[in-house]
């Protein structure tokens, strides 16, 4: 019942945040903030609680399980259920949420109970994703979170530059992500008539639909529907050009949530549902993603390097981050898998803290373009050096958790594909050109203007200290997330060493 | 000969029947509009109360039958006459001129819905349309002095008696070949391989429906008339007229074999395609609300069309649950626009700068629009989802996987101008006073009802299977 508790707990705090506007503007903000707080909280206390010890054979995973019948015509049940990697992502959802509320604390200065209410109803629809079990449940919420992050894009982003209006990046994002989002619908359906057909049995289980055998010529397009569904979202590279606009448009908050949450439900949706699904069809497919993960890697940090606007260098770099975690997903690797997990991580407070920092910066001098910015090293106290350990810790300096997350993808790749491993290698040394760039054109340098500038309040800089402190904390002892992650990168690498047996198998029987 | 037992079954169509007489007399000897008001929706009730007692008889009427399709048609459309009814009554408040006709009329016309669901016999199928058809004139000409109005009637009316034209001479020509007009007999007579001449009778037909249905070489007719009817005959128009016509053309299609063809089959399938394509991209960038609804239900019955290409049990299933989300969504997406064009004056408020900021002026109006607008674009937690997760199934479940992708994008078209409604709802509303709906909206019935079925949308949204028992209860009986 704690599972539903968690989904229900956002979206109530956010129909109260949408009513308490008529107590004063301050209301909504304290109920949204505490909303997240509590799931925060009540994620912790599973964490502490919880018991990840590798289970035995056969037995699954889950720490809690919930399960209800729904629409019995078609065998879809409301089935939650938590791992390790589900506990850690609903962790996050729930730190990250709280920091969108309170980094939008002065930002949004109207409409305050509505904007919390679609802030609030993205993060129930996000915990949700991360929740869900059964395939429909899953595609509900997949599909759910994408309104309110629309609304919160188009309504109080910033018309920001050259003839992008934020309503046209709002709809450029929505289409991108519900158009591909009906493949995977397709791909679902598709999914459970085979498994009909063979058994007999309608049903939109996980589990059920794990073993389904599905003709040889239907299993590759099944597996692309999802794979498409989760590319757009990650994004992998021909499918990213919602991206950018929506960062450059969104306000601070929905960026966080954006580059901080929604990116890594398609990582999820990549590691849950695309690889257990189709083992052998993701295993044909792994050189494919892994190209597209170099591709992303090297795309995005070249364009990086060419961007004006201080958000859409950052949105740049998520594409780059995510080319990590899309290579290491499908590297088979135990190792690596952990590492894409602890990258997802970092990645979340890494680029959660420079779009905050850059929110901040724009509430100062009302300005993203780093052509007019410069020298503000000596006009603002404290931000700058804040800035500096974000920018090391995106360029993946030792003893920040990005570090820790790269190095083990690279190293855990390396035995199965070295190549792509030098190749994305290069991506460092990019990396650590853009992230010094940005220092050096917005801190650095001749000022663009003079005259000293507000520095942090205790709000900015508790969010900051925070993230800051995650960040070192993972980076120096990642040790906690490894330990709940073992039970799932175990069997997610397991998966490419047990098809080519199985294709052996029956490549023996045909003989 | 008709007994007992069939006038019982078929009481809905004469208890609706004889309200219209009813009301006829009435205003004929006073006029008073809430009264009429009153006495239309008490009918429409009497009627739905005795469906269950219809449905118990076993038997069938001549010409007529009253299976599961049948009452599933009878009760959908006496729910949404309802609907329009309730909303109507405030619109007409504004109407200077004889307001009691339009009920009279709008009887009528239900009437003839009934009956139309229920035909088994391509006489009464004729009759039936006809009498659905003639009253739905005279309520898009209305408000006459409208010259949009009335256009919109006198389109209606030609380009309707030329569709009628056609589905006569597909009568006449499978009649020719089989020489039965009942539906059963006209099955055994086709179970032989067809020729050309029924194919084409079968085709004739199809274009008589399609026109009615609005599919997409015979749908120049929709936007004009959405725009320029006013907007309770709109609503009537959109939901009762289509869905009755679309129930008869289920069951022509899973009783005639002759829609078995391969080769007919294919040309249905292209029809579905460049509906669902073609209703979606003239939406695009339409400013006017109606035209905009009017091209989306095009859109709408394109992906419905799969279940005539599919055909069977599930088809049918999927017809019944398609249609109860199409129709709950379009009465609220209507009923909003009635609603800030209530009472009548001139022209309806139906440009898209009319609802800018409404969120503002009217939270909940503008909630229900926008739960509406997202039912419509088939997002989850709305019925719209369910409806479109069943198309897509049905699809699927049969390997059409050109419908499929059809489905796929059409509705990724269809996103961009349902958003574009959705967020012009939110922006800030500029200085200018604009048409509103009036303070007390919310409390008259029409608002009432409509936030009945907003609710609804996303009742059935989140926990659809009560309606997908119902559905599938009705739709075994046939």
């Amino acid at each position: 019942m704690i599972l539903v508790w968690l989904i229900l707990i956002p979206f109530i705090g956010g129909l109260l945040c949408w009513q308490a506007e008529h107590w004063g503007e301050k209301t909504p903000r304290w109920i949204a903030l505490i909303t997240m707080l509590f799931v925060l909280v009540i994620s912790l206390w599973l964490w502490v609680t919880g018991d990840f010890t590798m289970p035995g054979e056969g037995s699954r995973h889950w720490i809690l399980e919930w399960r209800a019948p729904w629409i019995p015509r078609f065998g879809i049940e409301i089935h939650l259920a938590m791992d390790g990697l589900s506990l850690i992502l609903v962790a996050l959802t729930g730190f990250l949420g709280a920091l969108a509320v309170l980094c939008s604390w002065q930002e949004i200065a109207h409409r305050v109970g509505f904007f919390h209410l679609n802030l609030l109803f993205i993060l129930g629809g996000v915990v949700g994703v991360f929740l869900a079990l059964d395939l429909f449940l899953f595609f509900l919420f997949w599909e759910m979170m994408l309104v309110p992050m629309y609304f919160l894009i188009a309504l109080w982003g910033h018309s920001g530059s050259q003839g992008q209006t934020r309503i046209r990046a709002a709809t450029r994002f929505f289409i991108y992500t519900q158009a591909s989002g009906l493949l995977m619908l397709v791909s679902i359906i598709a999914l459970v008539f085979v498994h009909f057909s063979n058994t007999g049995e309608l049903s939109f289980s996980y589990d059920t639909l794990r073993g389904t055998d599905i003709p040889e010529a239907l299993a590759p397009w099944l597996m692309l529907g999802f794979f498409i569904a989760f590319a757009v979202k990650l994004p992998v590279v021909p499918f990213h050009g919602w991206l950018p606009d929506a960062h450059a448009q969104a306000p601070t908050a929905g960026s966080v949530d954006l580059a901080g949450i929604l990116l890594k439900t398609a990582a999820y949706g990549i590691l849950r549902f695309a690889l257990p699904l189709f083992p052998e069809e993701s295993q044909a497919f792994a050189p494919v993603a892994m190209t597209l993960g170099l591709v992303g890697i090297i795309y995005g940090a070249v364009l990086a390097c060419g961007q004006q606007d201080i958000k859409r260098l950052i949105a740049y770099t998520s594409i780059s981050h995510m080319g990590f975690v899309l290579i290491a997903l499908y590297s088979g690797s135990e190792l690596a898998i952990q590492g894409a997990i602890i990258l997802m991580v970092a990645h979340a407070f890494s680029s959660a803290g420079l779009f905050i920092l850059s929110g901040q910066l724009y509430e100062r001098i009302h300005t993203r373009d780093m052509r007019i910015m410069g020298g503000l090293w000596g006009r603002i106290p404290i931000l700058p050096g804040f800035t500096l350990c974000f920018v090391a810790a995106s360029l993946g300096m030792p003893a920040t958790a990005n570090f820790v997350g790269e190095f083990m993808v690279l190293f855990g790749t390396f035995p199965s594909a070295p190549v792509v491993v030098v190749i994305a290698s290069v991506g460092l040394v990019l990396a650590a050109i853009y992230s010094l760039l940005l220092m050096q054109r917005v801190h650095y340098g001749p000022e663009y203007r003079h005259g000293a500038l507000a520095g942090p309040d205790l709000r900015e800089y508790g969010m900051m200290l925070a993230l800051l402190v995650l960040t070192l904390f993972v980076g120096l002892y990642p040790q906690p997330i490894l330990d709940i992650t073992t039970p799932i990168a175990g069997p997610a690498a397991e998966l490419f060493q047990q098809a080519p047996t199985e294709l052996a198998d029956r490549a023996g029987e045909v003989n | 000969m008709l007994t007992l037992e069939n006038l019982v079954a078929l009481l809905p169509l004469i208890v609706v029947g004889t309200t219209a007489m009813v009301v006829m007399l009435g205003v004929a000897w006073q006029r008073h509009h809430g009264v009429t008001a009153l006495l239309s929706a008490a009918g429409l009730i009497l009627a739905l109360a005795c469906l269950p007692v219809a449905s118990g008889t076993l038997s069938s009427p001549p010409l007529m039958v009253m299976d599961g399709l049948a009452i599933m048609g009878s009760v959908l459309v006496l729910l949404c006459a309802l609907v329009t009814v309730a909303l109507s009554h405030h619109y007409l408040t504004g109407y200077i001129g004889p307001r009691e006709e339009f009920y009279l009329l709008l009887l009528c016309a239900v009437t003839g819905a009934l009956g139309l669901v229920a035909s088994d016999h391509l006489a009464s199928l004729f009759i039936s349309l006809e009498l659905l058809s003639m009253p739905l004139y005279g309520m898009l000409a209305y408000s006459f002095r409208a010259e949009r109005s009335l256009e919109a009637g006198i389109k209606y009316l030609i380009l309707s008696a030329a569709a009628t034209a056609f589905l006569l001479f597909g009568m006449a020509l499978i009649y020719a070949r089989t020489g039965r007009l009942d539906l059963a007999g006209l099955a055994a007579g086709l179970a032989a391989s067809p020729d050309t001449w029924t194919l084409a009778g079968a085709v004739l037909m199809l274009v008589g429906l399609g026109f009615k249905l609005s599919i997409v070489p015979f749908h120049l007719w929709t936007p004009d008339v959405y725009q320029g009817g006013p907007a309770p005959a709109t609503i009537f128009l959109a939901t009762v007229s289509k869905l009755a016509v679309f129930i008869l053309l289920i069951r022509l299609v899973i009783t005639a074999p002759i829609f078995d063809s391969e080769w007919l089959h294919t040309l249905i399938t292209l029809l579905a395609i460049i509906t669902m394509l073609g209703g979606n991209l003239l939406a695009l960038f339409q400013p006017n609300l109606k035209r905009l609804l009017g091209y989306s239900s095009i859109a709408h019955f394109g992906y419905l069309m799969v279940a005539v290409v599919v055909g069977g049990a599930m088809a049918v299933e999927t017809t019944g649950v398609y249609l109860i989300t199409y129709l709950v969504t379009t009465l609220a997406a209507f009923g909003v626009v009635t609603q800030v064009s209530s009472p009548f004056g001139g022209e309806d408020a139906a440009g898209l700068h009319h609802y800018r900021g409404l969120f503002w002026r009217r939270p909940w109006l503008a909630a229900v629009m926008t739960v509406s607008f997202l039912s419509l674009a088939g997002i989850p937690l709305t019925a719209g989802f369910i409806g479109k997760f069943y198309v897509i199934a049905l699809g699927v479940a049969d390997s059409q996987w050109w419908l499929v992708g059809g489905i796929v994008a059409g509705s990724a078209i269809g996103l961009f101008y349902y958003l574009r409604v959705m967020v012009t709802l939110y922006l800030p509303e500029p200085g200018m006073r604009r048409r509103d709906a009036t303070n007390d909206w919310g409390s008259r019935v029409g608002g009432l009802t409509l936030m009945v079925v907003a609710v609804l949308i996303l009742v059935i949204g989140v926990y659809p299977a009560p309606v997908i028992d119902w559905v599938v209860g009705l739709s075994g009986v046939s």
